[in-house]
């Protein structure tokens, strides 16, 4: 009997609510004082094709799915007969007889549980109801008896997520479904979920709410985005949070409005932000340069899918990194982060703002549909943690001695910043090359001096942070080792998997994850590689983007790559199997 | 309340002597002293062409944006900040070529910013080509036997798309367009003026000459600016004659309008203590 370690899938046709369900299920096992972890697998169109969910479960942090699952939720028989084989040893499978009769023979698995139940028909004739979606509450009522898990979380999150009406009845079919696998199986199924007591508070969201909660509490005003996946659930976050948290929330005429919208509002002196994928970024790179030529601070989220071109719209990948970092015409400062987690979706978040403002450049959040669209249990953040900073930003009253200069020529490189309507300044800028007012130049001189003026803003910044030892990378496990692994954004979740299981058969790797691309942590990355033994990238891309990347600040080659371009997230078990053949 | 000499900058002026972009350079400087604002109330954005340079000429705050993006920038320094008056200046390319998705979803918004299109129906900066709103037949570098397809229509356009003021002026008219600007400023609403504007250089078409000897004034003829099917008749007159002055006019609520929350510019809200408790509770 297994206790509180589970893996679930959830599956069925596109539009039968699949996501929903997955997100039932695993808030009511965080409510139990449990971790998980929760991803959707979806297909670009709305209706007939297959999605499923998958949900990890455990009592201790959990950062990715498995390989494996130990309970299939079929709502059609489409998802058992394409994930029977991924059920581990003693699986279970939950399905309506109604839609495909299974015997174990059939199915070749002597060890599979079979729990049969007439979904369908317990809907129509039990519940009286019309709408086919409650059988996933059935399935789910059932699912959490075969456990014997306590029904009333469950009943719990359906009244928290639904209107009294639906919450009422999905309580019902929950119940239904719970007391029919009571009745009708045997307690064999080797999976138990025990509830944990626990003091620590937890949240479930995703890395796009993660990204959206990091926005507002950073004092974003304005957010202009148009749909596109993998970023749509942070425009529907943000629009649900329009009134309540005092922004405006604007979806406009396309991505090259979006970014110029986005940049007259900072240029008047809010904090603005927008976010698309590598598609809409396309679009955006002329607003992007104009951003850095205007010293407008700007907060982006580009949130990758594969590519190129449309490419696969639902999934996820990695391949945009040299785009992000070079996207636009001509040399500016940029500052390009990849949250790897949910924390880190709100704290970079938190901080990108911080240093748009106080830098006077745009930052660039680098994420992925992996990150942004799976759900996990996090500590409730902590909201003391980072500050608002806001540079050298003027709102009041402008009363240097001579008249004001937007682009004043510093050491740093950042100039005093006054808004429009400020008292005794008139703010001018200009996408051409200026001068210190704003006003257009060709002078060669000037040229030379602006453009100095706004790289030396990289040097600072990274002074900056270097001063105060914010992290640029981060790195797990020992310092000995037999082998370090490299990775940026989304693999860090499969990797911090990976590591459990390498070091249950006592491979002993550690892991450096690059959090900062632009400025590179050259020094620190450089430290990791003094002492690795052997160096293991993991990506999703075809061309090891970051091993090029490393190669150009270290003059030093990665050991092996690990490269994925399925536009599916790696597996644990599948990767460390990965890193065991290259080591 | 800003006095005409303080509107002037150190910046030369690089327009060809007899630019019609001088007669709404004048305009826009005595609109300003009309309206009695202050110049730090002031917002000027621009695109990329000859026009774009007009930011550099009024002592004001001026954003010169990228080529096409007027309206969206404008629209963004509005909504940041509602307590400033943002007017936009762009050119034919500017707005109706590279620009031209933006025009009718600013006109639908109703965001309170004002549009100045300075339409030389050429392409200045870049040596004098074909735009969407040259002649048929115009030759130029870039159509060498004559331009091919219909000029477009900006101001029906406009009134279709639901812009709340629609005007054209004349560059050589510049008290009348300077009345025009004051008009279009002081509207609550998206408003929007086609300016003609003679380009002695590149346009040998649209002279002086040719837009004085076609030219009336709508309000000379009582035409009523309240009436849409009116204003849209009017919109499609072109040829030996062709109007100018105030085509539509109405009141409709603006975009911040329709956001009840809003209950102060975004700028005044302070940012400092934002309190999130609410969402990750629900979160739990
Ligand atoms: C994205 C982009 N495309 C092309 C150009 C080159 N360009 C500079 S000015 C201009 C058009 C100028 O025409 P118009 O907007 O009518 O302004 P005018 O010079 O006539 O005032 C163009 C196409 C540019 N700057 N940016
Ligand atoms: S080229 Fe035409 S539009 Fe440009 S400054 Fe000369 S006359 Fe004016
Ligand atoms: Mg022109």
């Amino acid at each position: 009997m297994k206790i509180n370690e589970l893996s679930v899938l959830i599956g069925g046709e596109a539009g039968a609510g699949i996501a929903r369900s997955g997100f039932l299920f695993a808030k009511t096992c965080m409510r139990g004082g449990l971790h998980v972890f929760g991803t959707i697998y979806y297909q670009s169109l709305i209706r007939g094709g297959h999605n499923f969910y998958v949900a990890r479960v455990n009592r201790e942090r959990v950062y990715s799915q498995l390989d494996y699952t130990n309970l299939i939720i079929a709502l059609n028989a489409e998802t058992v007969m394409v994930h029977k084989n991924e059920l581990d040893y003693g699986g279970g499978i939950i399905y309506d007889e109604d839609d495909i009769q299974l015997t174990r023979e059939s199915l070749e698995r002597n060890d599979l549980k079979l729990y049969p139940i007439p979904l369908k028909r317990i809907v129509r004739e039990d519940l009286k109801e019309r709408r086919l979606v409650m059988r996933n509450t059935v399935a789910l009522g059932a699912a959490f008896a075969l456990l014997q898990y306590d029904l009333r979380l469950l009943e719990g999150v359906l009244m928290d997520t639904f209107k009294a009406n639906v919450a009422e009845s999905n309580i019902k079919a929950a119940q239904i479904g719970y007391k029919y696998a009571e009745e009708n199986f045997e307690r064999n199924f080797g999976y138990r979920l025990e509830k944990l007591e626990t003091s620590e508070k937890r949240i479930f969201l995703n890395g796009n709410e993660a990204i959206g909660l990091g926005a507002i509490k950073a004092g974003c005003k304005v957010y202009v985005a148009y749909p596109m996946t993998p970023s749509t659930g942070l425009l529907h976050f943000m629009a649900a949070n329009e009134r309540k948290y005092n922004m405006v929330v604007l979806q406009p005429e396309g991505e090259v409005a979006a970014i110029n919208i986005a940049a007259g509002a900072a240029f008047a002196g809010v904090r603005a932000m927008t976010a698309t994928s590598g598609g809409g970024f396309c679009l955006m790179s002329e607003g992007l340069g104009m951003a850095g030529m205007t010293e407008t601070p700007l907060v982006i989220n580009v949130a990758q899918r594969p590519g190129p071109s449309t490419g696969l719209p639902t999934h996820s990948a990695q391949g945009d990194l040299r785009f992000i970092l070079h996207a636009s015409q001509g040399e500016f400062p940029r500052i390009v982060i990849a949250p790897g987690d949910i924390e880190e979706c709100f704290y970079e978040t938190m901080r990108a703002f911080n240093l748009a403002e106080k830098y006077q450049l745009p930052v660039i959040l680098l994420t992925d549909k992996y990150l942004l669209e799976s759900q996990r249990s996090v500590e409730a953040f902590d909201i003391t943690l980072i500050k608002i900073e806001r540079g050298t930003l003027i709102t009041e009253r402008y009363e240097g001695e001579e008249r004001y200069k937007r682009h004043k020529l510093t050491e740093t490189g950042v100039s005093p910043r006054a808004l429009p309507l400020t008292k005794g300044a008139i703010v001018r800028t200009s996408a051409n090359e200026h001068d210190e007012y704003g006003f257009t130049t060709e002078d060669p001189e000037i040229t030379t001096e602006m453009m100095d003026k706004r790289m030396r803003k990289l040097a600072f910044l990274t002074k900056e942070i270097e001063e105060r030892n914010l992290a640029m990378i981060k790195f797990y496990g020992s310092k000995e080792a037999m082998a370090t692994l490299i990775s940026w954004g989304s693999t860090k979740g499969p990797i911090m998997e990976a590591l459990k299981i390498l070091s249950r058969e006592n491979i002993v790797v550690n892991y450096l994850q690059v959090l900062y691309l632009q400025p590179f942590p050259k020094n620190k990355v450089e430290k990791v590689l003094d002492t690795a033994k052997k160096t293991i990238i993991i990506e999703n891309n075809k061309t090891s983007q970051l091993s090029s990347l490393i190669r150009e600040y270290t003059l030093r080659d990665v050991d092996h790559k690990i490269l994925k371009y399925d536009g599916r997230p790696f597996n644990p078990g599948y990767l460390s199997r990965r890193i065991k053949e290259v080591m | 309340m800003v006095i005409l000499k303080e509107l002037g900058t150190p910046i030369k002026i690089v327009w060809c002597p007899g630019c019609g972009n001088f007669g709404i350079l004048s305009a826009f400087k005595s609109a300003l002293v009309d309206l009695g604002l202050e110049r730090k109330q002031v917002v000027m954005v621009s695109g990329i062409g000859c026009h774009g340079k007009i930011v550099d000429y009024v002592n004001i705050n001026g954003f010169h944006g990228i080529h096409g993006r007027v309206l969206p920038l404008a629209t963004g320094i509005k909504l940041a900040n509602s307590e400033l008056t943002v007017v936009g200046f762009a050119g034919d390319a500017d707005c109706y070529d590279e620009g031209w998705d933006h025009f009718c979803h600013a006109a639908r918004r109703n965001v309170d910013i004002t549009l100045i299109v300075h339409n030389n129906m050429v392409l200045g900066l870049t040596t004098g080509q074909t735009t969407s709103t040259s002649q048929p037949g115009f030759k130029t570098k870039s159509t060498p036997f004559g331009s091919i397809s219909p000029p477009l229509n900006p101001i029906a356009n406009a009134i279709v798309s639901h812009a709340t003021f629609v005007a054209r002026g004349f560059a050589g008219d510049p008290k009348h367009l300077q009345n025009l600007i004051v008009q279009a400023i002081k509207h609550r609403g998206f408003s929007y003026i086609d300016v003609f504007q003679p380009c002695v250089t590149f346009n040998y078409l649209n002279t002086y000459e040719w837009f004085r000897k076609r030219i009336y004034k709508l309000e000379d003829e009582g035409h009523d600016y309240t009436d849409k099917w009116k204003a849209l008749e009017k919109s499609l007159e072109w040829g030996d004659r062709i109007p100018v002055g105030i085509f539509y006019k109405e009141e409709r609520p603006t975009y911040l309008d329709q956001l009840p929350h809003l209950k102060a510019p975004l700028t005044k809200i302070s940012i400092g203590n934002v309190d999130i408790t609410e969402i990750m509770e629900n979160m739990a």
